[in-house]
């Protein structure tokens, strides 16, 4: 047996620290095989597969009626999908009701037992699962200890604030050291502050538990806060699948890069070819370069994605193109708008074609005797390596 | 806040109306029964003595006073017929409501468990039936009941028995009838704490490892004893003081506290011992009242 | 999220609510069915007949009872209404006020209080008071019940209403009496309706304060119907039962189309 959160029923159970993480293997833990759910004529999950290794913190990010929940609780089993098959550890699950999966869920209202200290909410699942009764209050001391509820053991939910309900929320769900723990809008009705502080020890207990977690959450940040993988959902279907750099800096499609983060795009055609680099003629942005090692066979239609952060403005532009082997991408026009925000400053740009570009410029000194106000006349300029070609 | 101030003081006016109203024909009458309680019978208009007579002046007054006893209620304590009345109400009033228990709760949960959009159509149906004539409902049983009615002639047509059954005039008619008439106090208390549980807690609780049945007996049923505890208040009070299904369908020979002050007073004309059984009845009546305001106050406090 | 709930019945659920349902119903159809039996004999069917109804209709003493009932919750439900509002409004709007817990305690107590200790001790004052009885006596005191149920029903849903829409009003130039009468009436009016209907039902359905609070001479129906079944089951008195659960049918089919035209006009009335 690999270090990997062992059976709740297996009477081999350690400390609540588990060792680090498995080695992953060649089959991965969770397959979800093309899996359809239909609601009446409402396809919630479409044809949907994707692989997800032992060990990982993998987010399923996507807007409001996306699919993303759906999912969720079919892997839970409270939803049955209509085709398809979901494999745990290389088992079809689907004739596994709920409470014999080895998968537990912390649920986005917590769905705390009212009437149950929280003691007993977090021995609920392991009085099911048989447990003797000492281990049991082994058990609940040590998840007690782990997400920090010491001395509120006797006191029922509606006497503990929406912090320490969501700590009894997870408590509970981890002490069955489920194979997979699934985490609905996990950190949803908390404060902003306490959010951020819950997403690092989300990873902290992660990391030291060696466990699965797949998270559904609408807030890219969050996401990209604590994943090792995003899945990002629209309409049933899996967008894109990858890091959450990869899925910043290299989006697979022009809504992707929409929806993650902010970007500049740039609508044209694919005029010229050369080694890795592309030319494309836009309509607002005149030609762009950019550097693209794949291959676009026949699709000619495609945007330029650019970040703001990566846009650089200046009065007079680049001193000159020989610092660098490449190209410089320059746009002209003059600056509509200045938003200081602190750590940044975002320049909106319009340019002479009429197209508005944004730049997010970092403020790295307190005081900067250059600041740009409204209605001057600005360059502003990228490099090819900076842009990203987006089909569709 | 300083709005709900402005409406308070006309709100206050709105209410002396209703508050005089209430005095006059709910408190006063009180007094009178308190009073007669304490009287003796007489055979004259009214029926009991002393009549206080403010014409006659103070000193007279005292004298009333003076002769009022708690002979009535020494009586009620010393006469079997009082004391098994009393124990009558008690047991048929704890049988019923434990009855309406067992056939309510499966009813209120198979409502609760309705699809959204049935259930108030269900709680329609069972609200209708309350509004119905609650003399109409017994009538219809009697109906039902009788020695040749519709369950006889069932019955002897599957071979189930061999002559028609007693039914009218015995116990079992009158708990059928208590439980055919209260049947909705004890289902809607019961369908609202139950379709006002969380789904997603069964979810945890199967997510958790629980299969159905336990998730019942774990979470559902617990989490529905206020309801229980509601319903069951909301019937055994007003089961009580039953008259007119037990004078209807139970047999003569033992008596409910309700029907013993029915007798005392139209039949035997004792008015101060009429008088002295409703002040038992209602003495009988605070502890479970008591409990249902407490049972409502925690809930209430529950649900903030 | 898409993720719908569907109400996951079991057979033991639908067991359960079918056989409860045909519970509650079952004898009001057969009563209503035997109403139109031809034969004497109310056990033995003798074909379809009106037969019964024509005889209760020739009944004089079923005549004025129903007559004196029909007045009686007319006129008890009218003024149980008024008060019942009154007091409603009182308990919700009116805050703490000297006697406040003496009122609630006097409109819940009712509610609760056996029927027969109710009719006793209103019978008692109206003795004592030497007031003569009949119809006024048996209409204080059904007044007198029912006016808690409308206080209970109104005050339920004077409290659910957003105290903001008063506010707006006075903002908008009304005096606290204007903004109720403006705004707080029409929105309770179904309540008020549906309390209306309870109390009307509530009194012509009483056998017990009736018989207490009534004189000689002036019985209401369900007095009659009583004195009736004592004695045993006779087909007039099935067709007199239809004819009350028509009644009340009608009236209840009439609060609910109310309270439906009312909230639907809510509905449209809310994008504006």
């Amino acid at each position: 047996m690999s270090g990997q959160s062992p059976e709740i029923d297996t009477a081999k159970i350690n400390t609540a620290v588990a060792q680090a993480t498995a080695p992953a293997n060649d089959t991965p833990l969770l397959r979800v095989e093309s899996v359809s759910k239909k609601f009446g004529d409402f396809r919630a999950v479409d044809r949907l597969s994707l692989d997800i290794n032992a060990g990982e913190f993998f987010a399923l990010l996507g807007p409001s009626g996306c699919g993303k929940t759906t999912l969720l609780r079919m892997l839970a089993g409270f939803e049955t999908p209509d085709e398809g098959r979901i494999l745990l550890g290389g088992r079809d699950i689907a004739p596994v009701l709920p409470h014999e999966r080895p998968v537990n869920m912390m649920f986005q209202n917590y769905a705390l037992f009212p009437h149950l200290s929280v003691r007993d909410n977090i021995a609920f699942g392991l009085k099911r699962a048989g447990m003797a009764r000492a281990a049991i209050d082994t058990r609940v001391g040590e998840m007690v200890a782990l997400v920090k509820l010491d001395g509120l053991e006797k006191r029922r939910p509606d006497q503990l604030s929406g912090g320490q309900k969501q700590r009894v929320a997870l408590a509970r769900s981890l002490a069955r050291r489920p194979k997979v723990l699934l985490l609905d809008e996990p950190l949803a009705a908390l404060d902003k502050k306490l959010r951020e502080s819950t997403q690092l020890e989300l990873m902290e207990l992660q990391r030291r538990l060696g466990m699965t977690f797949i998270v559904v959450t609408h807030d890219q940040e969050e996401a990209m806060t604590m994943a090792n993988r995003i899945g990002v959902m629209d309409a049933g279907r899996l967008e894109q699948v990858a890091t959450p750099r990869d899925l910043y800096e290299a989006p697979a499609s022009r809504w992707i890069a929409q929806f993650v983060g902010d970007v500049n795009l740039f609508d044209g055609e694919v005029a010229s070819r050369e080694h890795h680099h592309l030319t494309i003629a836009t309509r607002d942005g005149g030609s762009i370069v950019v550097a693209e090692p794949r291959d676009l066979v026949g699709n000619t239609v495609v945007s330029v994605g650019i970040r703001p952060e990566k846009v650089k403005v200046s009065r007079r532009g680049p001193a000159s193109d020989a610092g660098t082997s490449q190209a410089i991408n320059r746009l002209e026009g003059v600056v509509t708008d200045v938003s200081y925000l602190g750590g940044s400053t975002v320049y909106k740009l319009k340019l002479d074609s009429g197209a508005v570009v944004r730049s997010s410029i970092a403020n790295t000194a307190r005081l900067d005797i250059d600041t740009l106000s409204a209605g001057q006349r600005v360059v502003a300029w990228f490099t090819p390596d900076d842009c990203v070609v987006l089909e569709k | 806040m300083s709005t709900h101030r402005i409406f308070a003081r006309p709100a206050r006016y709105a209410a002396i109306a209703p508050y005089l109203w209430m005095v006059l024909f709910f408190l006063v009458p009180f007094g009178f029964v308190l009073k007669i309680s304490l009287s003796q019978t007489a055979i004259a208009q009214p029926p009991y003595v002393p009549v206080f007579d403010f014409s006659e002046g103070w000193s007279a007054i005292n004298a009333a006073f003076a002769q009022l006893s708690f002979d009535n209620f020494r009586l009620l304590i010393s006469d079997s017929l009082y004391i098994s009345s009393y124990l009558r109400s008690v047991v048929v009033a704890v049988t019923s409501t434990l009855i309406l228990l067992l056939i309510g709760y499966p009813i209120a949960y198979g409502m609760a468990r309705l699809p959204q959009r049935w259930q108030p159509i269900a709680m329609m149906l069972v609200i209708v039936p309350f509004w119905t004539s609650f003399l109409i409902r017994i009538y219809a049983w009697i109906n039902i009941l009788q020695h040749d009615g519709l369950l006889n002639k069932i019955l002897l047509a599957l071979h189930l028995v061999s002559s028609p059954v007693v039914w009218l005039s015995t116990d079992t008619a009158m708990y059928l009838g208590i439980v055919y008439s209260y049947l909705p106090f004890m289902i809607l208390p019961l369908y609202a704490t139950l379709s006002k549980m969380d789904p997603s807690l069964l979810e945890a609780a199967s997510d958790l490892g629980s299969s159905p049945r336990q998730a019942f007996w774990l979470l559902t049923f617990p989490l529905s004893l206020p309801g229980v505890g509601a319903g069951a208040l909301l019937c055994f009070i007003p089961i009580i003081g039953e008259f007119v299904i037990p004078d209807l369908l139970a047999g003569s020979g033992s008596m409910m506290i309700g029907q013993t002050l029915w007798l005392e007073f139209f039949t035997n004309k004792d008015w101060p011992v009429a008088a002295a059984a409703a002040v038992a009845l209602l003495v009988l009546l605070v502890p479970p009242l008591l409990l249902y305001d407490r049972l409502q106050r925690r809930t209430l406090e529950g649900g903030r | 999220m898409m993720a719908r709930r569907i109400g996951r019945m079991s057979p033991f659920n639908i067991t359960a609510l079918a056989l409860g349902m045909a519970f509650l119903y079952l004898p009001i159809v057969i009563l209503v069915i035997y109403s139109f039996n031809a034969s004497r004999l109310v056990t033995v069917w003798g074909g379809w007949s009106l037969r019964w109804y024509h005889e209760s209709f020739n009944d004089r003493a079923m005549l004025d009872a129903a007559w004196m009932s029909l007045r009686v919750a007319a006129v008890s439900a009218t003024i149980a209404t008024l008060l019942g509002t009154l007091a409603a409004v009182g308990l919700v709007r009116g805050e703490r006020f000297r006697g406040r817990t003496l009122f609630s305690g006097m409109l819940y107590a009712p509610l609760v209080m056996p029927e027969v200790i109710s009719g006793l001790s209103l019978l008692l004052l109206f003795v004592a008071l030497n007031a003569e009885r009949g119809f006024w006596t048996v209409t204080i005191a059904h007044t007198t019940l029912t006016m808690c149920f409308v206080t209970v029903v109104v005050q339920s849903r004077l409290a659910s209403l957003d105290r903001s829409l008063e506010e707006a009003a006075m903002d908008l130039g009304c005096d606290p009496v204007q903004a109720f009468v403006r705004v707080t009436l029409p929105l309770i009016l179904p309540a008020i309706a549906a309390s209306w209907m309870l109390a009307f039902t509530l009194s012509l359905d009483d056998v017990v304060i009736a018989s207490f609070t009534t004189g000689p001479g002036s019985a209401t129906l369900p007095i009659r119907i009583y004195s009736e079944v004592r004695l045993g089951v006779k087909p007039e008195i099935n067709a007199i039962c239809t004819i009350v659960i028509a009644l009340i049918a009608v009236l209840i089919v009439i609060a609910s189309l109310a309270s439906n035209l009312s909230s639907s006009e809510a509905k449209s009335a809310a994008p504006l």
